[in-house]
C-alpha cells in the first residue's frame, strides 16, 4: 500500500519561498490503478518526485507498505515523461532495459528472459539491438515501459508518460498500460493533465487543486474493467464522470485565480 | 512543472567567495610548502617571494618592453592570421569545387604541429620578431579557417536561393547572406585563435629567443633567478586569463548585436 | 564514377602542390630551400630503422606515457569536480589560471624538479595536457541531463555503475573534445621539451640538424613531424568515431526531426 500523508513541499531559492504542495493526503491500495489529475502547474511532478524518493518533502511523509520513503524505494519503477532524455542514448534498447537488472544483481539467464518478456509485452520484439534514437517517440516510450516492467516492480509511477506522443499512439499506449496492469497485478500511480485519460485509465481519480496543492476530490471510476477506446469513451457513465472531473478542475482553477 | 534542468541554487555571491577561497588556498600552499620544507625553496620559492620578484620586475623598463613585444607579436600575428583565414575561408567555402579540392590538403596541414616550423623560422628570421610571427600566424590561421569553413557550410540553402532569385550580385550574396551566417563561427575561431596565438608567441620567444616574455623566462632560468622565473610565468598565465575573458565577453557582446540585426532582417 | 571523382578531387591538390614544389625547387640554389629531390633522398637516408628506433620511438613513448597519464588524471579529477558543486566553485578560478599558462613555460619549472631525463618530459606533457581534459570533463559532467540522473537513481544505478555507465558516457563527447585538444598540446610539448634538453628524440634531432646546417635533413625532420601529427590526429578521429558512434547517430536523428 502506498500512503501519502500531510505531504508539503516548499522550494527555497535565495530568500524567495514557493510553496508547491500544501497538504496532500491519499492512499493507493495494492493492485489499484489511480490517476492523479490537476490543472497545469499544480505540482504533479513535484508530488511524483516526492513519492519516488527523488525529492525530500518539507514535511509529511510517504510510506510504501508501512516503510517510510527516504530515497528511491525497492520495488518501485518510474516512467518519465521525457522518454528522449530518460533513455540513455549511448546504450541499445537491450542495454537500457538490462542495466537496472544488472544493478539489482539479477543473474544473466534470468535477465535475458526478463528483457525478452518485457519487450514482447510492449510489442517491441526484435528491437533489442537498436538504439533508442533510431525509434519513433511512441516506440521510445514503449522501451521506457519495458524497462519499468522488466524491473518487476510492485509499484509503477508514471509521470505524464504520453504527453509528448501523438494522439493515436497515445490511445495504443493507454490500452497497453491497462493490459499490463491487469496482467501483472502491479499498483500504478498515473499522473496526467488529460481528464479523459484519467477517467479512461483509472480505477480511481484523485483531483488536485492549483498550487499550493491540496487534494480537491477523489472519485471512484465505476466503469467496467474491460475498457475500449470506442465503447468506453461513448459510454454515458464515462461522459458523466469526465464532466464531474472537468468541473472540479475548473473549480480548482477559479480558486487559484481568486 | 515538468522537471526542467534544476537551477543552480548556489548564488553568484557564494560562488565567487568559494573561488576566491580556492585561489587563497593555492597561494597559502605555495607559501607554506617551501617554508615548511615540503619542497626545496630553491625549486619553488614561497608565494610572497614570487610576489616580491613580480613587484621588482614591474619596476624595470625591460619587463614592460618584453610585455609590449609579446603583445605586439600576438596581436600582429593574430590579425594577419584572421584576415588571411577569413578571406581564404570565404573564397574556398563558397566555391564548391575549391572546397572539395582543398579539403584533403587542409586536413593534412592542420594537425602539423606548429613547433615543427621552429628550425625553419630560426633559419629565415633568426631571433627577430618575424620568427615569432611565423609560428603565431601558422597556428592561428587554421583555427580561424576551419571555423569559417564550418560557418559557410552552415548557410541555409533556402536563404541563398532566395538571394539568387532576387538577383543579388555575388558580392551581395556574400555580404548579406553568407557573412551574417558565418559571423558567429568567425568569432569562435578568433576566440580559439587568440589563446593559441598567445601560447605560440611565448613558446617561440622561449625556444628561439626572440624578444618578449618567453625570452625573459629563458633568461631568468639560465641565470637561476627562480622567483623571477615564477613571477614571469604568473604574468603569462594572467595574460592568458585576460585574453580568454576579453575574447569571451567580446564574442558575447558582438553576437548579441548580431542576433538583433538578424531579427530586424527577418521582419 | 562518383567515388573516382571524389578520390581525384582529394588527391589533385596535394599532388599538384607536391609536383610544383618538386619542379620549382629542382634547380634551387637557395641554401635554405634545397630541391625537394634532395630532401626526399635525405629523408630516406636519415630516417633509417636504427634512427627511428633511437630517436622517434623514445619520443613516441614519452608522448604516450604523458598523454595517457594526463587523460587518466584529467578525467578522474574532472568527474570528481564536476559532481561536486562546492568543490567546483572553489577550484574553477585556479583551474582557469593553470589552463591559461602557455604549457611550454612549464618546461623550465619542471626541469628544476625533475632534471632533464625522461621523467621531466613525461611530467611536462602531463602538466600541459591535463587542463583541457579536466576542464572539458567538468563541463561534460556538469551538463549531464537531470532526467538521466534521476532515471539512474530511481532504477538503483548507483555507485561505480552510475559513473561508468551513466556519467562518463553522457560526458563522452565533451571528454573527447578535451582529449583532442590535449593531443596537439602533447605533440608540441614532446618537441619543445626535447629541443630544450635531451640527448635523443625527434625535437632534439631536428634542432641538431638546424644547428649544424644540415638543411635537407632538417626539412626531412619537419616533414616527418608533420606526418606524425597527421597520423596521430587521424588515429584519434577513428577512435573517437568508434567510441561516440551513438552520439553521431543521436545528433543526426535530432537534426532530422
Amino acid at each position: 500500500m502506498l500512503e501519502v500523508k500531510g505531504l508539503r513541499k516548499v522550494y527555497r531559492s535565495g530568500s524567495r519561498e514557493v510553496e508547491a504542495l500544501r497538504d496532500l493526503t491519499f492512499t493507493v491500495d495494492n493492485g489499484d490503478l489511480v490517476c492523479l489529475v490537476g490543472p497545469s502547474g499544480c505540482g504533479k511532478t513535484t508530488l511524483l518526485r516526492c513519492v519516488s524518493g527523488l525529492l525530500d518533502p518539507t514535511s509529511g511523509d510517504v510510506r510504501v507498505d508501512g516503510r517510510k520513503v527516504d530515497g528511491p524505494p525497492k520495488g518501485m519503477a518510474v516512467v518519465f515523461q521525457e522518454y528522449g532524455r530518460s533513455l540513455f542514448p549511448w546504450m541499445s534498447v537491450l542495454g537500457n532495459v538490462e542495466l537496472p537488472l544488472k544493478q539489482k544483481g539479477v543473474g544473466r539467464a534470468r535477465r535475458k528472459q526478463l528483457v525478452e518478456q518485457s519487450l514482447d509485452a510492449v510489442g517491441l520484439t526484435g528491437t533489442a539491438s537498436a538504439y533508442p534514437w533510431q525509434l519513433s517517440g511512441g516506440m521510445q516510450q514503449r522501451v521506457a515501459i519495458a524497462r519499468a516492467i522488466a524491473y518487476e516492480p510492485q509499484t509503477l509511477l508514471m509521470d505524464e508518460p504520453f504527453a509528448a506522443v501523438d494522439a493515436q499512439t497515445r490511445a495504443d499506449l493507454e490500452d497497453l498500460v491497462r493490459e499490463l496492469w491487469k496482467r501483472l497485478g502491479v499498483t500504478i500511480l498515473f499522473v496526467t493533465h488529460d481528464i479523459d485519460e484519467s477517467v479512461y485509465l483509472g480505477q480511481r481519480v484523485v483531483m488536485l487543486s492549483s498550487s499550493p496543492t491540496v487534494v480537491q476530490e477523489e472519485l471512484a471510476i465505476d466503469l467496467p474493467a474491460e475498457r475500449n477506446q470506442l465503447t468506453t469513451r461513448a459510454d454515458p457513465r464515462f461522459i458523466q464522470l469526465r464532466t464531474r472531473v472537468y468541473e472540479q478542475i475548473q473549480a480548482a482553477k477559479r480558486n487559484a485565480v481568486r | 512543472m515538468t522537471s526542467a534542468r534544476r537551477a543552480d541554487p548556489a548564488r553568484p555571491g557564494s560562488t565567487a567567495l568559494l573561488g576566491a577561497a580556492g585561489l587563497a588556498g593555492l597561494l597559502l600552499v605555495i607559501e607554506l610548502a617551501p617554508r615548511l620544507g615540503v619542497v626545496d625553496d630553491r625549486y619553488l620559492p614561497p608565494a610572497s617571494r614570487i610576489a616580491a620578484a613580480l613587484a621588482d620586475e614591474a619596476g624595470t623598463p625591460a619587463f614592460w618592453t618584453a610585455l609590449t613585444d609579446t603583445l605586439l607579436a600576438w596581436s600582429l600575428g593574430l590579425a594577419i592570421a584572421v584576415g588571411a583565414a577569413v578571406f581564404a575561408g570565404i573564397v574556398i567555402g563558397s566555391i564548391p569545387v575549391l572546397r572539395a579540392l582543398t579539403a584533403s590538403t587542409i586536413e593534412f596541414l592542420r594537425p602539423i604541429p606548429s613547433v615543427a616550423l621552429i628550425p625553419l623560422a630560426v633559419l629565415m628570421y633568426g631571433t627577430e620578431l618575424g620568427s615569432t610571427l611565423l609560428l603565431v600566424c601558422y597556428a592561428a590561421f587554421w583555427q580561424v579557417l576551419v571555423q569559417v569553413l564550418y560557418g559557410v557550410a552552415d548557410v541555409d540553402p533556402v536563404a541563398f536561393e532566395t538571394a539568387r532569385s532576387f538577383r543579388f550580385s555575388a558580392w551581395g550574396r556574400v555580404r548579406h547572406v553568407l557573412w551574417p551566417t558565418a559571423l558567429p563561427y568567425v568569432f569562435t575561431g578568433v576566440r580559439l585563435a587568440a589563446s593559441v596565438a598567445l601560447v605560440l608567441a611565448i613558446t617561440a620567444e622561449l625556444v628561439i629567443g626572440s624578444p618578449g616574455l618567453g625570452k625573459e623566462i629563458a633568461v631568468a632560468q639560465a641565470s637561476e633567478a627562480v622567483p623571477t622565473m615564477y613571477a614571469l610565468i604568473v604574468v603569462t598565465g594572467l595574460l592568458g586569463v585576460i585574453i580568454n575573458l576579453l575574447a569571451r565577453t567580446g564574442e558575447r557582446r558582438l553576437l548579441a548585436w548580431h542576433q538583433s540585426v538578424r531579427g530586424e532582417v527577418a521582419i | 564514377m562518383n567515388t573516382v571523382k571524389k578520390i581525384l578531387l582529394a588527391v589533385a591538390l596535394p599532388a599538384g602542390l607536391f609536383a610544383s614544389w618538386y619542379f620549382l625547387s629542382a634547380g634551387s640554389e637557395n641554401f635554405y630551400a634545397p630541391p625537394l629531390r634532395k630532401i626526399l633522398v635525405a629523408f630516406g637516408d636519415t630516417w633509417s630503422l636504427d634512427r627511428i628506433q633511437a630517436d622517434v620511438l623514445p619520443s613516441l613513448l614519452r608522448l604516450f606515457a604523458g598523454y595517457l597519464l594526463a587523460a587518466l588524471v584529467g578525467v578522474g579529477a574532472g568527474v570528481a569536480i564536476g559532481m561536486n558543486r562546492t568543490l567546483r566553485a572553489a577550484v574553477e578560478p585556479v583551474l582557469e589560471f593553470f589552463r591559461a599558462i602557455p604549457p611550454p613555460v612549464l618546461v623550465p619549472v619542471i626541469m628544476l624538479f625533475a632534471g632533464i631525463g625522461d621523467a621531466m618530459k613525461v611530467i611536462v606533457i602531463v602538466f600541459g595536457c591535463v587542463w583541457p581534459v579536466l576542464l572539458n570533463t567538468v563541463e561534460g559532467v556538469r551538463a549531464v541531463d537531470s532526467v538521466v540522473l534521476e532515471t539512474a537513481r530511481s532504477y538503483g544505478v548507483t555507485g561505480a555503475a552510475r559513473i561508468t555507465r551513466v556519467i562518463l558516457p553522457s560526458a563522452g563527447p565533451q571528454v573527447a573534445a578535451g582529449l583532442r585538444q590535449a593531443l596537439s598540446i602533447a605533440i608540441i610539448l614532446m618537441v619543445i621539451s626535447e629541443m630544450f634538453a635531451a640527448s635523443n628524440g625527434l625535437g632534439f634531432t631536428i634542432v641538431q640538424f638546424q644547428r649544424s646546417f644540415a638543411i635537407p635533413e632538417m626539412w626531412s625532420g619537419i616533414i616527418l613531424l608533420g606526418l606524425l601529427g597527421f597520423v596521430l590526429s587521424l588515429l584519434f578521429r577513428l577512435a573517437e568515431r568508434r567510441a561516440l558512434r551513438w552520439y553521431e547517430g543521436l545528433r543526426a536523428a535530432q537534426r532530422q526531426s
